[in-house]
């Protein structure tokens, strides 16, 4: 078969030493040039579309449930930012400016490059057996011993050890899959559910959620778990050492990641 | 060279070229039916493009949402708006009797409709959410004629591509394509819920297209021009610019 694997070979990426933790006949680079490239064009499009979220939301601060909602409707709750429109009560005494122009542009360009690239991973990520080999979580570690052990060295912020640096343990898998199967896929359903056009045609994307602003209101909360994720991903990164985490995704090499001796 | 190299060089080249080619088309056959939007350009040009192509095909026939007249929000939403100005108060103190709408451009007869004219055409009701970009909504039954009724009095040319509406200000103005001008949907409405328009909703006559956003849905309409290009109209959005900068010029999402 003609696989990723031989150009990495061929691009120089080395080969871990220690034969115990990486099966060398499926892993001779931390991450394919595939899931470098999408990973890099997602975080560019997550902040593009999380500024622009923010400037939208701050047009109307306010959330409901259902189908409809204005000043005029009690809503399920409101955030306690002051708003860029006069017409929202936030009890501020001030009106920023509306920025939704550019914003509103610039959220929908981004969603469609992340889309576009999230299919390509996607669509990859099965052929390449990327999703099974390296997020399903083995068979050892379907049980709540390993689930729990992990999540104990988790609290403890311990490093990760070799064998981590080579492959993602049982609680990384889950958060990477419930982030690449059920939160973005959540995000761009909730997204679509709001446009007058598109239910237009496909009723049901909004009509299941049980209207027009429960869409709204739970791409808020898909948004916020989202960026709760980045936080902690970007936190982990920092306790499994910046550089090391930073050049395997940048450059595929992760040999010396910890520095150990 | 290997076998396996020369083989992905050779699948690469040839998927390379079957893109660019594929491309190239995509290009002719979305001019040739209308799938670029006016605002195509700059920096936010390709995703514009991508939304408004999509849609295009996607809600071809599509009817926006109906509701049942019990889904109606009490009490009807008055949006924020610019003070009316001069003109309009006149109008306003005679009971908008003198009220005109006035459709020319590529037309055979351009004609200048009282409410009253338009009013003795057959009336059309909706009962359809008015989504507003920043985030709310509410659902109104809206009455009112059918644009494409008042394009067959006036007798589109078939070079008309797309039209220009204006509020009784000048500088409150935006434009639709043809496939959203003659939708059975899109309304010049005078009448909500049953009663007149208010003034704080658009009254006496607005423009009501449920398959965009709000923000199309331009309040105080006096002036509609039929048109086969958007040059020449403001700076090029094709739109008034609100305070923010230009909104997309198409309002599906």
């Amino acid at each position: 078969m003609a696989s990723l694997e031989s150009v990495q070979v061929a691009a120089g990426a080395s080969v871990p030493k220690s034969a115990s933790a990486v099966p060398a006949t499926t892993v001779t680079s931390r991450h394919s040039a595939l899931v470098r490239v999408t990973h890099w064009i997602t975080t560019l499009c997550f902040f593009a579309l999380l500024v622009s979220g923010v400037e939208i939301l701050i047009s109307h601060p306010r959330f409901y449930w259902g189908e409809t909602g204005n000043v005029l409707t009690t809503p399920l709750f409101k955030v306690p930012i002051p708003a860029s429109r006069k017409l929202v009560p936030t009890g501020y005494g001030y009106v920023l400016p509306d920025q939704n122009g550019w914003s509103r542009y610039l959220h929908f360009q981004a969603a469609w490059v992340v889309m576009l690239t999230g299919l390509l991973y996607i669509i990859s990520g099965f052929f390449t057996g990327h999703f099974r080999k390296n997020l399903l979580p083995s068979e050892a570690d379907r049980s709540w011993r390993a689930f729990s052990t992990v999540i104990a060295k988790h609290l403890r912020f311990a490093r990760p050890t070799e064998a981590e640096a080579w492959s993602y343990n049982v609680l990384q898998r889950l958060a990477y899959l419930l982030v690449i199967f059920v939160l973005f896929p959540l995000v761009i359903w909730t997204g679509l559910a709001m446009s007058p056009a598109f239910v237009s045609a496909v009723p049901a994307t909004v009509n299941l959620l049980g209207g027009q602003q429960s869409a709204r209101t739970i791409h808020f909360f898909v948004s916020a778990f989202l960026v709760l994720f980045l936080l902690v991903h970007v936190v982990m990164i920092f306790v499994a050492g910046f550089w090391s985490r930073m050049r395997a995704m940048i450059t595929g090499r992760a040999d010396t990641y910890t520095g150990r001796a | 060279m290997s076998d396996v190299s020369r083989r992905k060089l050779i699948i690469g080249g040839v998927a390379a070229t079957a893109g660019v080619a594929s491309l190239g088309v995509a290009a002719r056959m979305a001019q040739e039916y209308g799938l670029i939007p006016p605002d195509h350009g700059g920096l936010y040009g390709p995703g514009e493009t991508l939304t408004y192509a999509s849609q295009r095909v996607l809600t071809r026939h599509s009817l926006a949402r109906e509701f049942p007249r019990s889904k109606i929000s009490h009490p009807p939403l008055a949006n924020e708006m610019p003070p009316l100005n001069d003109a309009y108060k006149r109008l306003q103190a005679g009971g908008f009797a003198d009220w005109r709408v006035s459709v020319d451009g590529m037309v055979e007869r351009p004609a200048s409709f009282s409410l009253a004219q338009l009013k003795s055409y057959p009336s059309r009701k909706q009962t359809t959410m008015l989504q507003c970009e920043e985030g709310w909504s509410y659902i109104a039954e809206w009455i009112g004629v059918p644009l494409s009724h008042v394009l067959d009095v006036v007798g589109v040319r078939p070079q008309a591509r797309y039209i220009v509406y204006t509020s009784i200000d000048p500088d409150w103005w935006d434009s639709i394509d043809m496939a959203d001008a003659v939708h059975p949907q899109t309304f010049l409405a005078y009448g909500m819920n049953g009663d007149e328009l208010p003034v704080g909703n658009g009254g006496p006559i607005r423009m009501r297209l449920p398959r965009q956003l709000g923000y199309k849905s331009v309040k105080f309409v006096t002036d509609l021009k039929v048109t086969d290009s958007l040059k020449g109209f403001g700076n090029g959005s094709a739109a008034a610019a609100p305070e923010g900068g230009s909104y997309a010029w198409y309002a599906g999402i």
